[in-house]
Order: C-alpha cells, then sequence, then structure tokens
C-alpha cells in the first residue's frame, strides 16, 4: 500500500510540475497577476507531493518491505537503521528520487521565502523549475521507477554494496545534490530573466544567496566525498581524477566563478551577459554530471549502447534544457545593456581574471573527463585521461588564479592600486618566501617544486589576514577600536576572508600528503614491528569481532612515539556474507593535522598479514580548509545586505517577535 | 590492430582467472624489488599506467589481478635493465595506447591537449576585442585620470572638509 501510495504521489507531483510550468508562464507573458499567483501555492504542493513519494520509499527501506524490487535489490534486514534509511539514495532508482526531493524543495523554498521577488521574475523561474521537475519525474516513472513490486516477496534483500554501507553515504550524496541541484534555481532564474528580458543588479542581488548556499553545500559534499574515499578505498588517496568525481567538480569551478561575477554584477552593473551564461553552464554542468553518472556510459561506452533507454532519455533532457537555454540566450542575450566600466587593474579585473581561469580550469576538466568518450564513439580508439593528464593542465591553470587570488580583495572597485595592494601583500609575501626557505631546510625528498606549494599556500592565507587586518586597520589605530571596526564589517567581508583561506588551506594538505607523505607495504607477523616518520608499530595480533551483518577480521597494533606510546590502531577486514564481498576499513590516527594511515591485506595461512602503512603530513589541513571555506561562505550568506529575496532566519524574527512581545524577559 | 588488442585482452582474462586465486590487493609486498631505487621507478611508472578492466584507476591502485600481473611485469622489465621510455614503449606495444594515463601528443589526442590552452587563449583574446570595441565607442573608456588642477581642487576640498 505505501509503495503504491508513493508511485501515486510521484504521478500526482509530475501533474502539478506541469500545471507550475505552464500557467504562471502564461500569466507573466499576459500580465495576469492571478496566472502568475498560481506558482505558489503548486510549488508547495509539488514538492508536499514529491516528499510523500519520497518518504513512502523511504519507510519501504526502514521496514525492510522486500516485496519491492528496489528495496529487495539493495538492502537487508540485518543492517542497522542508519544504513537502511541512508540505502534509499544508494542506488540508481532511490538516486533520482533524492534528486527531484531536492529540486522540489528548493522550488519550494522559493515559493516561500521569495516574498519580495517581482511577480513576473518569480513567476517565470518556478515555471521554468517545473520543466526541469516535470522531465525527471517522467525519467523516473518510465525508466526508473522504484517502486515496482515482486510478485513474491521474497523473505530477505540481497545487502547494499558493502562500500557504501558507511556514514558517508549518509551525508556525501544529500550534500552534493544540495549543491549541484541547488544550481538549478540560479538557472531557472537566468532562463526567467531571458524569457522576461530585463536583467539588473537586483537580479544577481536575488540570486546570490542561492548561488552562495548551493556552492556551500557543494564544497562540503564534494569533501565529504573525497575523505570518504580516502579512508575506505585502503590506500589514502583522496582525489583520482574519476569523471563521477569530475562530474561534481565541474559545476563547482563554474559555480565559484559565477560566485564571483555575480558580485561584479551586483556591485557594479556589468558582465551581465557573461554571468546570465555562467549561470547557465553552470547547471547545465550538474545535468552533465547526472548524466555521465547515471547512464551507464562511463562503465564502458558498450554497456550505455546495450542498455541505452535511460542514457538516451537524460540525454534528451540534457540537450532539451542546455540547448533551448543556450538558444533563448544567443537570442536574449544582445538585448542586454552592458552596465560600468571599470579599468584592468580593479577589483572588477581581477574577478574577472578569476573567471577566466575558473573557465578554463572547468574546460579543462570537461574536455579530459569527455574525451575519451567521444574519441571511443567516433572512431573507436581507446585513450585513458587519467590524473598525470590533468596534474598537468589543471595546476598550471590553478596556481596563477590562486596567486592572485589575495590582491582581489585589496584592489578597489573600478580603478585599483596594484602597488599599494603589492606593498600592503609584502608580509604575506615574505612569509610565504620564509615558508618555501623551511621547507626547503626541514625536508629532505619529495618533488622539487613541493616548497613552492607550500609557499602559494602561505602566501593565499597570509593574504586573507592582510585583507582583514586592513580593513580593520589592526596594527594602525588602537587595539580596542580596530575590534569595534572588525564587528562592523560587512559579514560578506569576513566571508570572502574565510573562504580564500580555506582554500590556502586545502593547498598546504594537498601539498603535504602528496609531496612528504611516507609508505610502508611489508608482510608482517604477529610481535613484528614496522617504523616509519618517528612512528614504531608493533604488530599485537588478530581476532574477529561479529558485526551486524558482517563479520570483522581485526588487527591490533601498538603505535610508540620515540619510544612513548600514543595509543592503539585497529584496521579491520570486513566480510559481508550477503554479498559474499570484504572491504577494508583503515584505521586512522590523527596526531594534530597529520594522520597515520593503517590498512590490512588479507590474512595469510602462516599467520602473516600484509600492511600498508602511510604517514600523510598536514593531511586533515585538505578537508579543513573546505569546512573553512564553508564556513566563509556561510558568514557571507548572513550578511544583511544579502538576505533580500532569501529565507530569512524564521527562528530569529520569531525571537524577535516573542521578545517584544514579552519585554519583561 | 584492433584484432591484437583483442588478443592480449584475452589474455588478459585468462591471467585473471589463473592468478586470481591469490589476496586482491594493490601493490603486494612480495611484488617489490629489493632495490629501493628500482622499485622506486616501478612505483612512479606504476602511477602512470591504467589498469584496463578497471574504471579509470593505475595499476598502483588496482586491486585487480591484471593489475598484479602488470605490475610484475613493470619490475621483471627494470630489472632487465630497461629504460623507463623502453618500459612504457613495450606496454603500449602490448596493450595499445589504452594502457597509458596520460595520452600521447598525437593527432587524435591534439584536441585534447590543445584545448585547455586554446579556452585560456580564447579567453584573453575576448577580452580584448570586448575592451578594444567599448574603447572605440565614443564616450566611453577607462575611467579617465584627473588633471593636475582637478587633484589640486580635490587636495582643496578635502583640506577644508578635514580637522572634524
Amino acid at each position: 500500500m505505501i509503495p503504491e501510495l508513493g508511485h501515486y504521489a510521484l504521478m500526482l507531483a509530475l501533474g502539478l510540475a506541469l500545471i507550475q510550468g505552464t500557467m504562471p508562464i502564461v500569466g507573466a507573458r499576459t500580465n495576469d497577476p492571478v496566472l502568475m499567483s498560481i506558482a505558489v501555492p503548486t510549488a508547495l504542493a509539488h514538492f508536499a507531493f514529491v516528499a510523500i513519494a519520497f518518504g513512502a520509499l523511504t519507510v519501504s527501506y526502514v521496514t525492510s518491505d522486500f516485496s519491492v524490487l528496489n528495496v529487495f535489490q539493495n538492502s537487508n534486514s540485518a543492517m542497522p537503521l542508519i544504513y537502511r534509511f541512508s540505502s534509499v539514495w544508494g542506488n540508481h532508482e532511490g538516486s533520482m528520487m533524492l534528486w527531484v526531493s531536492i529540486l522540489a524543495l528548493f522550488g519550494a523554498l522559493v515559493a516561500a521565502f521569495g516574498t519580495n521577488l517581482p511577480a513576473a521574475l518569480k513567476a517565470y523561474a518556478l515555471g521554468v523549475q517545473a520543466w526541469i521537475a516535470a522531465a525527471f519525474h517522467l525519467f523516473i516513472l518510465i525508466t526508473s521507477n522504484p517502486f515496482l513490486r515482486i510478485a513474491d516477496a521474497p523473505p530477505e534483500g540481497q545487502d547494499l554494496n558493502p562500500i557504501l554501507q558507511d556514514p558517508g553515504l549518509a551525508f556525501h550524496p544529500p550534500m552534493l545534490y544540495l549543491g549541484y541541484v541547488g544550481f538549478s534555481i540560479v538557472f531557472s532564474f537566468a532562463i526567467g530573466a531571458l524569457l522576461e528580458g530585463r536583467i539588473d543588479a537586483a537580479w544577481a542581488r536575488w540570486v546570490r544567496p542561492w548561488v552562495l548556499g548551493a556552492w556551500m553545500c557543494l564544497t562540503l559534499g564534494i569533501a565529504g566525498g573525497s575523505y570518504w574515499a580516502y579512508y575506505e578505498l585502503g590506500w589514502g588517496g583522496f582525489w583520482f581524477w574519476d569523471p563521477v568525481e569530475n562530474a561534481s567538480l565541474m559545476p563547482w569551478l563554474a559555480g565559484t566563478a559565477l560566485l564571483h561575477s555575480a558580485v561584479v554584477m551586483e556591485k557594479r552593473g556589468a558582465l551581465k551577459v557573461w554571468t546570465i551564461l555562467l549561470a547557465i553552464l553552470t547547471f547545465s554542468l550538474s545535468l552533465i554530471g547526472t548524466f555521465l553518472v547515471r547512464s551507464g556510459v562511463l562503465t564502458s561506452v558498450h554497456a550505455f549502447a546495450t542498455d541505452p533507454t535511460r542514457g538516451i532519455f537524460i540525454l534528451a533532457i540534457l540537450v532539451l534544457f542546455i540547448g533551448g537555454a543556450l538558444a533563448l540566450y544567443a537570442w536574449r542575450a544582445p538585448l542586454l545593456k552592458q552596465g560600468g566600466l571599470f579599468a584592468p587593474i580593479s577589483r572588477e579585473g581581477a574577478l574577472v581574471f578569476n573567471n577566466l581561469f575558473l573557465t578554463s580550469a572547468c574546460a579543462t576538466v570537461f574536455v579530459g573527463t569527455l574525451y575519451p568518450l567521444a574519441l571511443e564513439s567516433l572512431t573507436g580508439d581507446k585513450i585513458s585521461v587519467g590524473p598525470p593528464f590533468f596534474n598537468s593542465t589543471f595546476g598550471p591553470l590553478f596556481i596563477p588564479l590562486i596567486l592572485v587570488m589575495p590582491f582581489g580583495p585589496l584592489l578597489g572597485w573600478k580603478r585599483g592600486d596594484l602597488l599599494g595592494a603589492a606593498q600592503r601583500l609584502l608580509g604575506a609575501a615574505v612569509l610565504a618566501v620564509v615558508g618555501v626557505a623551511a621547507a626547503y631546510a626541514l625536508e629532505r625528498g619529495g618533488p622539487v617544486l613541493a616548497p613552492f606549494g607550500v609557499g602559494v599556500a602561505l602566501f593565499v592565507m597570509a593574504g586573507a589576514v592582510t585583507d582583514i587586518a586592513e580593513r580593520t586597520m589592526v596594527l594602525r589605530i588602537p587595539f580596542v577600536a580596530a575590534i569595534r571596526r572588525a564587528v562592523g564589517l560587512p559579514r560578506s567581508a569576513w566571508g570572502t576572508a574565510f573562504a580564500h583561506f580555506g582554500i590556502g588551506m586545502t593547498l598546504l594538505g594537498i601539498v603535504g600528503a602528496t609531496a612528504w607523505g611516507s609508505e610502508r607495504i611489508i608482510e608482517i607477523k604477529p610481535g613484528g614491528n614496522v617504523e616509519l616518520a618517528h612512528y614504531r608499530l608493533t604488530f599485537d595480533g588478530l581476532f574477529n569481532r561479529p558485526g551486524p551483518n558482517y563479520s570483522d577480521v581485526v588487527g591490533r597494533f601498538t603505535v610508540r612515539r620515540n619510544g612513548e606510546p600514543v595509543g592503539t590502531m585497529e584496521p579491520t577486514r570486513r566480510t559481508f556474507p550477503a554479498r559474499n564481498e570484504a572491504t577494508t576499513e583503515a584505521a586512522l590516527m590523527t596526531r594534530g593535522a597529520s594522520q597515520l594511515y593503517l590498512s590490512l591485506g588479507d590474512p595469510q595461512p602462516d599467520g602473516s598479514v600484509a600492511l600498508r602503512l602511510y604517514y600523510k603530513p598536514f593531511v586533515l589541513m585538505i578537508w579543513l580548509g573546505a569546512g573553512v571555506m564553508f564556513f566563509g561562505g556561510g558568514l557571507s550568506l548572513s550578511d544583511r545586505r544579502l538576505r533580500v529575496g532569501a529565507p530569512r532566519p524564521a527562528r530569529a524574527r520569531a525571537a524577535m517577535a516573542a521578545a517584544a512581545a514579552q519585554p519583561a524577559e | 590492430m584492433k584484432t591484437v588488442l583483442r588478443k592480449c585482452l584475452q589474455a588478459a582474462a585468462l591471467l585473471i582467472v589463473l592468478v586470481s586465486a591469490g589476496p586482491l590487493w594493490a601493490v603486494e609486498p612480495d611484488e617489490m624489488l629489493s632495490d629501493p631505487v628500482l622499485e622506486a621507478r616501478a612505483r612512479t611508472l606504476s602511477e602512470g599506467l591504467r589498469c584496463m578492466v578497471c574504471q579509470n584507476e593505475s595499476i598502483d591502485e588496482s586491486h585487480a589481478p591484471l593489475a598484479h600481473d602488470i605490475r610484475v611485469l613493470v619490475r621483471e622489465r627494470l630489472k632487465a635493465g630497461d629504460s623507463d621510455q623502453q618500459v612504457v614503449d613495450f606496454l603500449v606495444a602490448r596493450y595499445g595506447e589504452f594502457v597509458l594515463l596520460k595520452p600521447r601528443l598525437s593527432w587524435h589526442t591534439a584536441a585534447l591537449w590543445g584545448l585547455p590552452p586554446a579556452v585560456l587563449l580564447f579567453g584573453i583574446a575576448m577580452l580584448i576585442v570586448v575592451a578594444r570595441r567599448r574603447n572605440a565607442a565614443p564616450g566611453s573608456g577607462e575611467p579617465a585620470t584627473l588633471t593636475s588642477a582637478e587633484e589640486a581642487r580635490v587636495a582643496e576640498l578635502l583640506r577644508s572638509e578635514g580637522a572634524p
């Protein structure tokens, strides 16, 4: 009954999406306020029905209803509750349900909180959002229905892919989707603006909170996925330039560019035409990512060819929306008026530089990801494009971008003083040079360029601090006055500084872990020792430990640093009987921002076991940096200036109302 | 060329069946060479070689038996005194260019290698064109600099406004 309810709710959601996609747009074209106002209730109802469908699927999973084919294939009653819950999106059908749920959520948020948006723009944007939703509802109902039943319900499910039985699954996909589906709303606003034929600085102000929110979630989602891969795959890599990762990196790069160009548009009315194009491209890249991941084209071009229904369907959605949007853009964009002028050396100029390099970096990832597919389908030649390609093309584009980053916030609008900015960054540059020298002096081995990586990272971090120091005048005026200035600074200024500082942290982590990490790969018997980077590990032995739907073989190691015990590490081999598969559960020991990483091979009959031990200096900085970027984005989002058209914190308003009502408390 | 590749893949598939009894893991202790210099070279080479039966994994990271075989093969060639280039050439001759994670520059990868710099140059060119067109338009261009007379006037105004 419950799955049928979900199925029915999804069909109703499709119907509502069709109404939401037509009536308000007709209303906006004929300037009919009644038709336009339909957008809000339908968007809310649409979300409600999608939520019912998603909820029905979730209930089927949590209660282990194996009469539902999707649940049978991807769940098992012995799994802990969190995995029964998160396995809803641990498969193709369920992840598409999550996709449309988040799409509907964003539509509902705009409907509920966008009270001061112009009626026509809101009607257009919600209409476009509904077209996307309708296309994906059709996709789910026709090719990927999660509510199909099996006639004779099996007593037990086939279990979830063991690699996915991890807290990472509960966090990573929803965050990632909040990010790249979140860009849909920006896309809808862009199409709405093109349909309306009017775009001004206010548009950028309405859109920027949504860009920022999506960007924050995407940042955290990508970082979460990277950390998950790092500890799950058993050899400590954190970025693989895998097409699936690239699929999420491309919208991030384009979204970051959009975030910056929207600033120029909002403050100076310039770069309008470009910002609209970026808004279209960012979500288009999200759609392309969905196509890459969901069509099976990545597994192999042939797998795609044998069962092309899903792939062709998404490809059709892709062509329709991207092609349609770009055609509309080509038709309408020339009508838009260009705004404010600026000299090449100015805040705008720095942001254009940012956009140029981010876009080029994004194009590099795009061509590297799709080239092998295109070449194979056109000529039959098979080539591989892997990490060495990306490292040698993406890196040279990203380093100049990062080097220029600290200058941007120090340059004035319209015309900046490059020499002045350089003088103010002198301290940061000196620190960077000292850092390079120290890195050379302290570390032997590692790539020659690695100390420069440290220098660049320090320059960026010190540059962000310089920005705040300059704005608060902390070294030039009395400390208390500087604090007062710091409190008075717009939150978006703090946000910029934090986000830029986070980039520096991530870079430092990447350089540290890749250039100066060390490893030992050996066979070891109980009682044996292994040494690595000041640490000495003693293998105490193996023991078995049962789990709910798996059994563990655990190796226990005592870790000593300079003779002092600092703890134990327990790397594990985990076997899942339902699928007869095994995973490696690495043991991690955090020491400051560095980690010891230990993973276990299969135990041999003679009692020995193969072992991989890594020391990863500064590796945690990679993800902490992303966290700091997220925090910076949050600060910027809470800037009063940006709350126009964005969700107002309802609690703060309620609290204020309560305080006003009860002054005695 | 294609049939050669297919035969190699068939041979590889057969090998998988033969060796798949062992533990499945990336670089295993028993594969490693005792000479640390050779081993380091083997590791560096491995990072640039694709495990052909995997999804976008290098043989250095892959758990697949085929990756194990190529790792052993690479080490055998190195022990036999091959240079890095000779090892790579040997593998390309045997498995095709598919084995390289960094494709060689040739006519069919020209667009791949050419596009990133082309996009950057195109972007720069566009910026210059747009700037030129704007400067050519009357009444626009860079914000004009102040003349010395205007500078003096500004300074005077600031002085009279100052001293709060």
